[in-house]
């Protein structure tokens, strides 16, 4: 299977792309309308702020056919600053508007903790993956994923989906609740770098990558958390 | 059922994990140690000791390329490409960077992060340039300090690989970067450097308690007792070297020791 990957000039593409192969499928990278608009799977990555990403995907003709690829039901997966860019908008200097696939905002996240004390920012860390409600996952993507499973998180910003349905999973940072995974339908959003989770990682990225060829996205209960 | 109580979570989310980086410095394709960061020994395969580490549960490899400065170039290309081939943590890349070109190609090579110090001491400005070109969680800043005589608890910033004095107080230098937009410190003390006998963690507090980005240590670490302090007092992370590359310890066991000594960390 091909796997589009978005260049919108401002991530590690490498990474991904490996990943991908890792997984047995090929990674076509591309900046071109035309390859988004025939795409059967989407990655669309990203790194750096968020006004440069949508600026990014803009200069190049690409928000159009992602939001068109997002309503004809191709699976998009969305990471880090990708994810964030699949909301409204964003704080992150000035106020910008995203892709809306999803509902929500993007804040910074705050520079004190609950208890008032000052947390260090960006958050960098292996972080554990929790549900957001219950004790397993009801996620497609987060198939086999135990709570408590670590990943790595790497962003100063942090997403708010207006409602709890979509999000997926959750981190916890200084005392708060942070949202790790989102995702609306066939679009899913990472906060954290799967391509950089070691083995957790891949599998989050294999479960993406096998969404294509199911009828359905949406979670049933074959998706319950198989440790659970 | 998997059980948790989220009130434990949320109070040991006060504390974010450490995370445990293998540093490999790198001469002319060579994985190499020394002490003081001087008389090098080659050791081998960059990528088969960060890959075994990968293999073992490391956070994140940090690969320096250590003569790079001095001869105004970095080669360690060809090792990080080849390396995101079998290591699926992050990387990140230091050594004889000099512009927000030189770290475009790193990234396209494969690495995460781009970790400078000689090109930041000659025009700090390199550091906002590249904040704003690819985000402050790219730009680590690296500091190699070096106590000043006397048992002071003033440190001076090195740079070409810590043979140059900057005149810079690394504590200030330090803040000073964050200011213009590091979102990490790579925090090397040249004097316990390879030594293996502990960390400089008067360094380590004076540093942690004036910046609010994490922070990297790197420099003297001995083992797990090393790595609880230094997190205890503030560090986001420990890059060791010496005790994994000669194995006198392994990834897996020094994670579980740090964590018996009361440090939450990827296990």
């Amino acid at each position: 299977m091909i796997v589009t990957i978005i260049n919108y000039g401002l991530s590690n593409l490498l990474s991904i792309s490996r990943a991908v192969r890792n997984l047995g499928h090929e990674p076509l990278i591309t900046n071109l309308s035309g390859d988004v608009s025939v795409a059967d799977i989407i990655i669309l990555p990203g790194v750096g702020a968020f006004k440069d990403g949508m600026d990014g995907l803009s200069r190049l003709g690409l928000v159009a056919p992602l939001r068109e690829k997002a309503r004809a039901g191709v699976p998009i997966l969305a990471i880090c600053l990708g994810m964030q860019m699949l909301f409204d908008e964003s704080d992150e200097f000035g106020v910008h508007e995203g892709l809306g696939l999803i509902p929500g905002r993007v804040e910074r996240i705050p520079d004190l903790d609950v208890r008032g004390g000052r947390q260090r920012v960006p958050h960098v860390s292996w972080n554990g993956l929790y549900p957001v409600t219950g004790a397993s996952f009801h996620s497609a993507l987060m198939r086999g994923v135990r709570p408590g499973d670590e990943v790595y998180f790497i962003h100063s910003f942090e997403v708010k989906p207006l409602r709890d349905e979509h999000a997926s999973a959750i981190a916890y940072y200084g005392g708060r609740r942070v949202c790790a995974a989102a995702e609306s339908g066939n679009v899913f959003g990472t906060q954290f770098h799967p391509e950089k989770s070691g083995a957790v990682g891949l599998g989050i990225l294999a479960n993406f990558l096998s969404s294509v060829r199911r009828d359905a996205v949406v979670s049933s209960p074959a998706d319950q958390d198989m440790h659970g | 059922m998997c059980e948790y109580n989220e009130g434990l979570l949320i109070e040991n989310s006060m504390r974010p994990k450490a995370r445990l980086i293998a540093r490999l410095d790198v001469k002319n394709n060579y994985l190499v140690k020394g002490i003081h960061l001087e008389g090098l020994r080659k050791m081998g395969d960059p990528n088969v000791f960060a890959t075994d580490y990968y293999n073992q549960g490391i956070d994140e490899i940090l690969y320096m390329d250590i003569v790079a400065s001095l001869y105004n170039r970095n080669s360690l290309g060809e090792i990080i490409e080849r390396a995101t081939r079998d290591v699926f943590v992050p990387i990140a890349v230091g050594g004889g960077l000099r512009c927000v070109e030189d770290v475009r190609e790193a990234l396209r090579l494969g690495a995460d992060k781009v970790a400078i110090n000689t090109a930041a001491i000659k025009d700090e400005n390199i550091i906002s340039e590249v904040a704003e070109a690819f985000g402050s969680q790219c730009m680590v800043m690296s500091i190699e300090a070096k106590r000043l005589p006397g048992g002071s608890d003033r440190w001076e910033a090195y740079y070409d690989n810590g043979r140059e004095h900057s005149g810079k107080d690394a504590v200030e230098w330090a803040r000073r970067g964050v200011s213009l937009g590091a979102g990490e410190i790579l925090l090397t003390s040249v004097d316990r450097e390879g030594l293996e006998r502990g960390m400089d963690f008067d360094l380590i507090d004076a540093v942690c308690s004036v910046v609010d980005v994490p922070v990297i240590v790197s420099g003297g670490c001995g083992g797990a007792e090393d790595i609880a302090r230094s997190a205890l007092s503030g560090a986001s992370a420990v890059a060791v070297a010496s005790i994994l590359h000669y194995k006198k310890a392994d990834v897996r066991s020094l994670k579980e020791r740090t964590f018996s000594e009361g440090v939450n960390i990827r296990l």
